[in-house]
Order: structure tokens, then C-alpha cells, then sequence
């Protein structure tokens, strides 16, 4: 069970996390939070017609937290926005249903040893919930509660 | 002095029929008693019987019912009044736990003695819930919050301590034992010193009553708070003893029944201590539950219980100082039931969830207590906090445990 969750890419893009730095040139930002345990994650993204050309994040969090804002910017990469959107409610579905895993998730599938473990799927939607506000616009902090 | 064997623990143990389970498949090693304590038997008996056989409403039945109930009421303050040797029974006070005690102190004997500029002082080990009520009033009363210091051990700066008190201080509230680190802090001394300026203290006991014995008059506080639920009592019950002539003086905080001695629309005229601060119908079975805990606790006695865990802890400090690339937070000279620490490259969530897998409850995060945790530069701890049925096998799980986690991060 050790290993659904802690997955060996999971345990690699949280100790090797990447894209995790500022975006000088971002267009659009936002900060996350988790009152629980803490963690706090900020997501940067410069987009152009609609589309993400970079993304980044910073932050201090447990593994699952990392890893699923690391691998999180590897998804988004050359994304519009729509697909970014669509993106995030199929992850938001792999981690809170109880519906047959869907298929289309790529590496992100690694996550779905987290439902599982309801008092963790926060930690692995914190990046998720601050990309929805930096894709919407909310300039201000979100919260993963 | 009693000694280490005095305690029976295998006999202790099967009286909390929750620790003889499986978690994942492994035997669960109960290490969060400073969240919350298990029960006994004789507890859960307790309040099974009381709704069983005796429930009625108190104080105001002429039923043979209610009179069993009131009884019962009454007997677990008097009960209260020696675990703690007040000196009077009318000083216990029944609230929902320590957080509702300190908030009532807050409200009546803060509002009336606390104004512009006045200050309070609290320490940087404490508790949100003896921080945030005198935030409140401070903020209302444009009164002035004051923190004593604590060292890399996690001790108060006593001479720091000295010189925050002045003719602006109002009172002095600090806790006896921390949650975050298990420091026992110095309060006799405390009191003292406060009183030299004649200065009222409160003392939160919610971390000190389920390890060592509390003499409230031995310690000369003047208000002392504890929850039950942290002393192998139920949920929803607390205690705040205050000495007789400070409560007296203060004003009832919650209106209602019980509280009044007359009631007309131009005047109600209040009741005497100690039902003038309990309001309403309250936790009748809470009480005769905390009731017989406090039996149950006697029954084993609080001196071999603080000797027993002395050893329980040193054994586990000893243990986790082996442990490479642990740090313990909080390292008192007085140390009561907690191990806080971290692993380097570990996040302390990640290592709450792989304990829990090993069958281990442990607590992680800020334990409420976000300045002790800004303090030591983390954002959070593991804690593991100990109770008398603890033993030295639950501290060896844990530290199997705690290599199962180095494993997995291989760090």
C-alpha cells in the first residue's frame, strides 16, 4: 500500500522537483495554501493566444504536494487553456470519485494510489487549485480546504 | 516513592478494549494521547449506565430520577475538587473543555480587569487556544499582548519573564505542559513571581493532568483549566477551577437557566458558584464520565503514572536521539508524554502517513501551535505523545517505523 502512494515517480518529482522556480515573465500567477499542514505553493504561467508556453512553480510542501505541482507543469506545456481546464477536472476525478480510473491521464496516473487516502487528496490538489485561480484570473491566495 | 513496576500495564491495557485492534493489519500503537486519550471501560460503562438507568435533567426534578442524576452531577465535582485539592467544590467549574475555561476567564475576569494599555502576558509555547481569547480581548480592550521568549530548548526565558511584568499587568496565562514539545514549564515560579506584583495567573492544564499529579493550591494559581477528553474522560467536558474570591468577583458569562437565582424583566438576580458560570442543561453524562476517569486514575495513582512515563519517555528520547538524520524539537530539562521531531528531506505529513500504514497514530503538523512551530524555523512536526499504556515495544514500533520512512524517502 506504501507503494501505491509513494510511487517511485512521485518520490523522484518530489525530491528532483521540476520547472520549480519563478517565472520572470508570467502572465498570470497565483498562490496557493493549505491551512492543514502548512504547505504553500505559488504557480506561474505565461501564456500566448490561448495557449501555455511556460510554466513554473515554487513552494514548500510533503512529497505528494511536490510532485503533483511538479508533474503538473510537465502536463501543461504547450496546452490551451481549455485543455488545461478539462485537464484539471479529469485529475480532480482520478483523485475524489469512486468511478473506474480514466485512462487519459498520462504520467498523472501515478496519483491514484491517493484516493485511497481521503486525508491526502489535498496535499495532491493544492497545485491544482491555485492553477484554476491563475487560469481564472484570481489574483489573490486560494485555499486547498 | 513508587517505582517503575508499580504499573501493571498489561493488566492497564486490556481496560481500553481500542488498542487490542489491527490498523493496515498491524497492531495499533496509540501514540497521540496529547490529541485526545482513550477510554477505559469503566468510563464507557459509566456513561452507558447513566443513559441506561439514570439520565434526568438536574437540579430541578422533584423525581426520585432526577435526584439520582443530580447526585451523580454534584459527586464527580466534589470527585474533581480532590484530583485537583481545591479547596472547595463551588471553585469547579463544568465547561465543554480547557479552550471554553480560557475563554470564559477571558470574557468575564479579562473584560472587567483588563483595559487601554494594560497588557497580558502569555508565553511562545503556547496553545492557540490560550493565544487567540486574549488576542480578542486585547484587541477589544486596546490592550497590549506580551510573550515571554522561549530557548532553542523550548523553555521560557524565566529572567525574560521578570522583566515583562510591570503596573500595566493584568494577568499571566501559560501553560503547564506544552503540546507542541511536552515542555513542563517552571509555573510555580511563575505564580510566584506574578504575585509579587500581585498579579492573578491562569494555568492551562490540558497537557499536564493525564501525567502528573495537580495541586492547585500547592501551585497557588488562580485559575486552572484541563479538558476531560485528554485525561480518559469524554469529549464535550472540561474543567476550570478558579479560587472562590475571584470567581465571585467576576460577572456569569452565559445567561440562561441554572445560572439565576430569580428571574423578573426588571432584574435577575444570579446564582451562587458555581452554577452562576454553568448556563443551560450541561454535559450531564460528560461529567459523570470525566467522573469515573478520575476514579480510574486514582485507582492507579498519579505518582506511579508520572514515574512510569518518566521512563517511558527518557526510553524514547534515547531511542529517536539514535535515529540519523532525526532532530527533536523541543528538549526541555522538564519534559512530560511528547517527542516532536523531524527527518531531514522528510515532510512530516508524508511520515504521519507511512507511520499510519506501520499500524502507528502519530499527530503531524502545527499541533495549533504555528509561533512554537515559527520558532525552531519548521513548518510542522511528527509528534508521538504517550500515555501510561504505553510501552517500551509501542517506542520500538515507532522507531521501526520511523526507519520503514527513511526507507521509502531513502534518506
Amino acid at each position: 500500500m506504501i507503494n501505491d502512494l509513494y510511487h517511485e515517480t512521485i518520490l523522484d518529482h518530489s525530491k528532483r522537483p521540476r520547472n520549480f522556480q519563478l517565472l520572470e515573465d508570467a502572465n498570470r500567477r497565483a498562490e496557493g495554501y493549505n491551512p492543514l499542514c502548512g504547505d504553500k505553493c505559488k504557480v506561474f504561467l505565461k501564456e500566448h493566444d490561448g495557449v501555455i508556453d511556460k510554466v513554473t512553480f515554487q513552494g514548500a510542501g510533503c512529497a505528494i504536494s511536490t510532485a503533483s505541482a511538479s508533474l503538473m507543469t510537465e502536463a501543461l506545456k504547450g496546452k490551451t487553456i481549455g485543455e488545461a481546464e478539462t485537464l484539471l477536472a479529469k485529475f480532480h476525478d482520478l483523485l475524489t470519485t469512486d468511478q473506474p480510473l480514466p485512462k487519459d491521464l498520462g504520467k498523472l496516473m501515478v496519483f491514484s494510489g491517493v484516493r485511497e487516502f481521503p486525508a491526502r487528496v489535498k496535499c495532491a490538489t493544492l497545485a491544482w487549485h491555485t492553477l484554476r485561480a491563475a487560469l481564472r484570473g484570481a489574483g489573490e491566495a486560494v485555499s486547498s480546504e | 516513592m513508587p517505582t517503575v513496576t508499580s504499573l501493571d500495564v498489561s493488566a492497564i491495557r486490556k481496560e481500553f478494549p481500542i488498542l487490542a485492534q489491527q490498523m493496515h493489519g498491524k497492531p495499533l500503537v496509540y501514540l497521540d494521547n496529547a490529541a485526545t486519550s482513550q477510554k477505559p471501560k469503566c468510563v464507557i460503562e459509566a456513561l452507558t449506565r447513566f443513559y441506561l438507568m439514570d439520565n434526568a435533567n438536574i437540579h430541578r426534578g422533584v423525581h426520585e430520577l432526577s435526584e439520582r442524576a443530580t447526585q451523580s452531577y454534584e459527586a464527580a465535582r466534589g470527585k474533581v475538587q480532590r484530583f485537583l485539592n481545591a479547596a472547595k467544590e463551588q471553585e469547579i467549574i463544568f465547561v465543554r473543555g480547557a479552550t471554553e475555561g480560557i475563554n470564559l476567564v477571558a470574557q468575564t475576569y479579562g473584560r472587567t480587569h483588563v483595559g487601554a494599555g494594560d497588557e497580558v502576558v502569555i508565553s511562545a509555547l503556547e496553545h492557540h487556544s490560550n493565544i487567540v481569547p486574549w488576542q480578542m480581548l486585547c484587541e477589544e480592550k486596546s490592550a497590549v499582548l506580551r510573550v515571554i521568549p522561549i530557548n532553542d530548548r523550548g523553555e521560557v526565558e524565566f529572567d525574560q519573564f521578570e522583566k515583562l511584568l510591570n503596573r500595566r499587568t493584568k494577568l499571566v496565562a501559560v501553560s503547564h505542559v506544552s503540546n507542541a514539545l511536552g515542555t513542563i514549564n517552571p509555573v510555580r515560579k511563575i505564580i510566584n513571581t506574578a504575585h509579587g506584583w500581585n498579579v492573578p495567573v491562569l494555568i492551562d492544564g490540558a497537557q499536564a493532568v493525564s501525567h502528573m499529579r495537580v495541586d492547585v493550591r500547592n501551585l497557588d494559581c488562580d485559575f486552572y483549566v484541563f479538558s476531560g477528553h485528554k485525561v480518559f474522560g469524554p469529549t464535550g467536558i472540561g474543567v476550570l477551577y478558579g479560587k472562590e474570591k475571584l470567581l465571585e468577583g467576576m460577572p456569569p458569562w452565559q445567561g440562561g437557566g441554572d445560572m439565576i437565582r430569580s428571574v423578573t424583566f426588571e432584574k435577575t438576580i444570579y446564582n451562587d458558584l458555581p452554577y452562576k458560570f454553568e448556563a443551560g442543561t450541561p454535559n450531564i453524562a460528560g461529567v459523570i464520565g470525566l467522573g469515573a476517569a478520575i476514579d480510574y486514575l486514582d485507582h492507579i495513582g498519579m505518582d506511579a503514572i508520572s514515574a512510569y512515563e518518566d521512563d517511558l519517555l527518557e526510553y524514547g528520547t534515547r531511542a529517536l536521539e539514535n535515529i540519523s538524520g532525526l532532530r527533536l524539537i523541543g528538549t526541555a530539562r522538564e519534559k512530560a508524554g511528547v517527542l516532536s521531531f523531524v527527518i531531514d528531506g522528510v515532510h512530516p505529513h508524508d511520515a504521519g502517513t507511512i507511520l499510519d500504514l506501520e499500524g502507528i497514530a502519530v499527530r503531524t503538523g502545527h499541533h495549533c501551535a504555528q509561533p512554537v512551530m515559527d520558532r525552531f524555523g519548521v513548518s510542522s512536526t511528527t509528534r508521538a505523545s504517550l500515555a501510561f499504556y504505553n510501552t517500551r515495544e509501542d517506542i520500538d514500533a515507532l522507531v521501526a517505523g520511523i526507519q520503514k520512512v527513511k526507507e521509502v524517502f531513502t534518506v
